[in-house]
């Protein structure tokens, strides 16, 4: 085989394999990601027992301890509209009021009870907790 | 604003343009302008020729190591040696060149 | 002083721009003395940024809360040594901190480079320039640390506790030291494209800008590991956070160069590729901080609808990063054209090629997850993300590939290794190998987890590959000095520190990942919930809950348990895992509601081993306590501090009395250790790859002697 075509199936395979891994990631992506919900979507529309992606700011004042089972309520990013969250297990540090996390939650009667170790909240260490003044 | 910060700011500022100025003011009346290339060139070939050398040193290591064949090592120590000799060759020409420039600056 | 932080900034603007005019006046008009003039430029940057950045630390060090940055970043029971550092937990400071590294290490490489490469740096000093001129502008028009406040508070807000941690102190340094340092490459790359100077000189003069921009982006992303590991209490020192992985991304690019860059100085081959990984490196360590520091990924609306002018300013800089190096790399094609072709698929180029294909394409998967949110936006309307899960699925097996090729690479040939030059390289590391192998497979239950059996085999790959490579050598050089075998080592490692450096550097990667695969696939993790004398039991171990602490420090009041610790009826040690409270200043709270419901933060009981860590975390049940906390706000919410003090006192007086059970979170994790030797292993073959070689320094020296007498003759 003459080296220039040799070189030119390299080519062809390799960007083959690059083209296979962009599908894979394109594909797999969008299947794997639980939809995301925002609370005021979640508090119109709520299958009991399927399992959505919560994302929202802990409301200020709403955090109760239920002995090892914590209480609180997710609200919209900008909004006041809010859903109840049943949490049991430990929660990672920064996780307070006001703080926006991620939760995988299914709705059981008129509460959403959160999988166990599947709260997120957005690391605190690079951004300031109030958003910037003038921005 | 208060006279402090006044003549802090001033300072500062005339630091800054005095450091930035520096090479403006040195410059000859009428300076022409110089080509840098000859000299680009003479760096390139340069760093080509230790790139070169840092290749057969480490081809012999590699004979060393066990990493190349006695054979194999010496015909690709011979074609290093004759791509260092061929990027000496230019380095010369390069210099030459370079200081064929160099000269008829200092004539102008 | 505020005043004057404000004039430093605009005469650093001023002097940016006007440096940008003079670089590339003098290189179209060929008039050294303007490009002398733009460089000065850039130390005149560095000076007067220098002297901003001071006048702000001694602002946090006085704490004059007439700054506004300083009031809600600082306070005055903050630490000494974390005022110092506070002053990059807040937007404006750490970009005065970005500016101020970048003007640095542009002066740095600028002055260490102003004889040579006479076409391709005023191009290089202009983009730079314009780096530091972008974020000058960013400081003065939307994140000015010099702004005042009025009225001037009494105390400050405080630094984040979670930040208060060695770690994250030095950790942002770190990133921006590595994000800057990648800002150099990329500048002198837009530099030689732009003069069609792309020979080995200016690949020359980056490459050990681009080594120190790794390894500090390599110890910063390590840093923030490790803090995450024993302050952030969940147990897991890597997350797929869009922060890490911004981190991460640049990383990874930068590894792929400094491996592919060896062939274009040997061979001169992969220009294109090698120039276009610096400038992806580049973009990627703005892009980086873009994600850092603008937070785009988690408010996307707020992006949107507010208009968010970071946001925006940034986006507009990546598009023009982007769109610039694909114009200039697309028009310089002609130059930047191959020498020579790949010789043999079994050779040390093609390994080091397929390194840099898998390395892309791991940065490509880090960049689709990180991004998925805005591209699931975009295409179906709804931001969804990707967990973990999803990360692990491509990582772990191109990781694994990876180390396989830390393993290969060092020990085959050059242009073409030949079956008689295979079999004798790799039939010790292919041993290793397989004695590792049958080992963990006879000894251990490893056989459940492949994937993580398949790294162990391909570590013990690449260590005795690296350590058969040193053997050789010393070996080798023996013969030739007869020195005794420990000092033929040395000065082997000496002589040759970039080709050892890079062999130690794979040692310790592969020492890592060890240490990784170990930790995720055979770690045991659980939450227990338990009352004083109660006993838990994790991975052979008996813990039991002996009793609770509690403790009161100036600025936060610690809830914790002393935890024994026995293993097959052995008492091994003791731990004590606290959580700390720290006081909200939130105005709806009562002061000593407040203390509970703010911040806090764990101190994790860790008991470290070469073998396995056992790591443990509490989560006290204030629940209990809640009563007695309303009662307090109602009756001493207005008194002094001091009686405050004296109230939440006696309420951890009444925790430790009255314990609740209290949740806790252990872990038995195997190997973890390792990956912290194994970077520590990684940086110093870094550090030593940096080095300069005591040889080479005199060489230039003497050729720089050399050259100048040739031109003394020539002017005189």
């Amino acid at each position: 085989m003459d080296p220039a075509r040799k070189r030119r199936i390299r080519l062809v395979v390799a960007l083959s394999a690059a083209l296979l891994l962009a599908g894979a990631l394109a594909y797999t992506s969008f299947s794997a990601s639980s939809e995301a919900r925002s609370p005021s979507q979640l508090a119109r529309s709520a299958t009991p027992g399927q399992s959505y992606q919560l994302t929202g700011k802990v409301v200020a004042g709403s955090i109760r301890h239920e002995g090892p089972t914590l209480l609180f309520r997710v609200r919209d990013r900008s909004g006041a509209a809010s859903v109840p969250i049943r949490y049991t297990g430990v929660v990672p540090d920064p996780f307070r009021e006001g703080r926006e996390v991620i939760v995988n939650v299914r709705k059981q009667g008129g509460v959403f009870v959160g999988e166990k170790d599947s709260l997120v909240t957005k690391c605190p260490s690079k951004f300031t907790d109030k958003p910037s003044r003038k921005a | 604003m208060d006279l402090v910060a006044f003549l802090v700011v001033v300072a500062l500022l005339g630091a800054a343009v005095w450091i930035i100025s520096a090479p403006l003011r040195r410059e000859p009346e009428g300076a022409a302008p110089t080509d840098p290339a000859p000299a680009a060139d003479v760096q390139q070939l340069e760093a080509a020729r230790d790139a070169k050398y840092r290749e057969i040193r480490d081809a012999e290591m590699d004979l060393r190591t066990g990493k190349l064949s006695r054979e194999d090592h010496r015909a690709m120590d011979a074609t290093l040696r004759a791509e260092a000799m061929e990027i000496l060759r230019d380095l010369d020409e390069a210099r030459a060149q370079a200081e064929v420039q160099d000269s008829g600056q200092s004539t102008s | 002083m505020i005043v004057v932080g404000r004039a430093c900034l605009i005469i650093a603007l001023a002097a940016a721009l006007y440096g940008i005019g003079a670089s590339l006046y003098g290189a179209r008009a060929r008039r050294q003395a303007w490009i002398d003039s733009g460089r000065r430029a850039m130390y005149a940057v560095f000076g007067i940024v220098a002297v901003a950045f001071a006048l702000l630390e001694s602002a946090f060090l006085r704490s004059d809360f007439s700054f506004d940055v300083v009031a809600s970043h600082s306070s005055t029971t903050t630490p000494d040594f974390y005022k110092v550092t506070a002053i990059w937990s807040s937007q404006e400071g750490s970009l005065l901190l970005w500016i101020l590294l970048l003007a640095g290490f542009s002066s740095l490489a600028l002055r260490l480079s102003h004889n040579r490469l006479r076409e391709v740096t005023p191009y290089a000093q202009a983009v730079l320039l314009g780096f530091a001129a972008f974020f000058a502008v960013l400081l003065l028009g939307f994140a000015n640390p010099f702004q005042p406040r009025s009225p001037v508070p009494a105390e400050g807000t405080g630094l984040n506790p979670l930040l208060r941690h060695p770690m994250m102190a030095i950790h942002p340094v770190m990133l921006y030291s590595g994000y800057t340092l990648a800002a150099v490459p990329f500048a002198f790359a837009i530099g030689a494209l732009a003069a069609r100077r792309l020979g080995a000189d200016w690949i020359a003069a980056i490459r050990r800008f681009s080594l120190a921009a790794w390894l500090c982006l390599g110890v910063g992303i390590l840093l923030g590991a490790r803090w995450s590991y024993v302050e952030l209490g969940w147990g897991g020192y890597w997350g797929w956070d869009p922060v890490e992985n911004a981190s991460l991304m640049p990383w990874l690019t930068g590894t792929a160069f400094l491996h592919s860059i060896m062939i274009q100085e040997k061979r001169g081959m992969l220009k294109v590729w090698n120039v276009s990984l610096v400038l992806a490196t580049g973009t990627l360590a703005v892009l980086g901080t873009f994600l850092v520091r603008s937070g785009v990924l988690d408010s996307i609306h707020a992006f949107v609808g507010e208009g968010n002018g970071i946001a925006w300013m940034f986006t507009g800089l990546i598009a023009v990063m982007v769109a610039g190096s694909i114009a200039l790399v697309y028009s310089r094609r002609g130059s930047l054209r191959s020498e020579h072709r790949l010789d043999s698929l079994w050779s040390r180029e093609a390994v080091f090629l397929l390194n840099n294909l898998v390395l892309v394409a791991l940065c490509f998967v880090v960049f689709w997850g990180t991004f998925f949110p805005l591209i699931s936006e975009a295409i179906t309307g709804t931001k969804a993300s990707v967990g973990p899960p999803w990360f692990s699925r491509y990582t772990v097996p191109l990781a694994i590939v990876l180390v396989l090729l830390a393993g290969i690479g060092p020990v085959i040939a050059w242009r073409r290794a030949t079956t008689a030059n295979l079999r004798r390289n790799f039939a010790v590391p292919v041993g290793a190998g397989l004695v590792a192998l049958v080992a963990l497979l006879l000894l251990t239950d490893a056989a459940r987890k492949p994937l993580a059996l398949a790294m162990f085999c391909f570590a013990a790959f690449v260590l005795a590959a690296v350590g058969q490579e040193l053997v050789r050598g010393a070996r080798a050089r023996r013969a030739m000095t007869r020195e005794s075998p420990p000092s033929a080592v040395v000065s082997l490692v000496r002589r040759n520190r970039r080709r050892y450096g890079g062999y130690l550097v794979h040692a310790g990667i592969a020492v890592l990942f060890v240490g990784v695969a170990a930790s995720s696939a055979f770690q045991h993790a659980r939450d227990f919930r338990l009352s004083p004398g109660q006993t838990a039991r994790i991975g052979g171990y008996a813990i039991t809950y002996v009793k609770p602490t509690a403790k009161l420090a100036s600025e936060k009041v610690s809830l914790g348990a002393v935890l024994r610790v026995r293993q097959g009826g052995h008492d091994v040690g003791t731990l004590r895992p606290t959580r700390g409270y720290y006081p909200t200043l939130a105005p709806d709270k009562g002061p000593v509601a407040g203390i509970f419901d703010g911040q806090a933060t764990s101190e994790v009981g860790l008991r470290a081993g070469l073998r396995r860590d056992l790591w443990t975390a509490i989560e006290p049940d204030i629940g209990p306590l809640q009563r007695f906390i309303s009662e307090a706000d109602r009756r001493f919410g207005n008194a002094g501090p001091d009686v405050q003090g004296v109230v939440v006192a006696a309420l951890a007086q009444r925790y430790v009395q009255h314990p609740p059970p209290a949740t806790f979170r252990i872990i038995d994790s195997p190997l973890v250790t390792w990956i912290w030797i194994g970077s520590f292993i990684a940086f110093g073959g870094g550090l030593l790859a940096l080095w300069p070689a005591p040889a080479v320094a005199r060489r230039r020296a003497t050729a720089a002697a050399r050259a100048g007498a040739a031109r003394e003759p020539a002017r005189a």
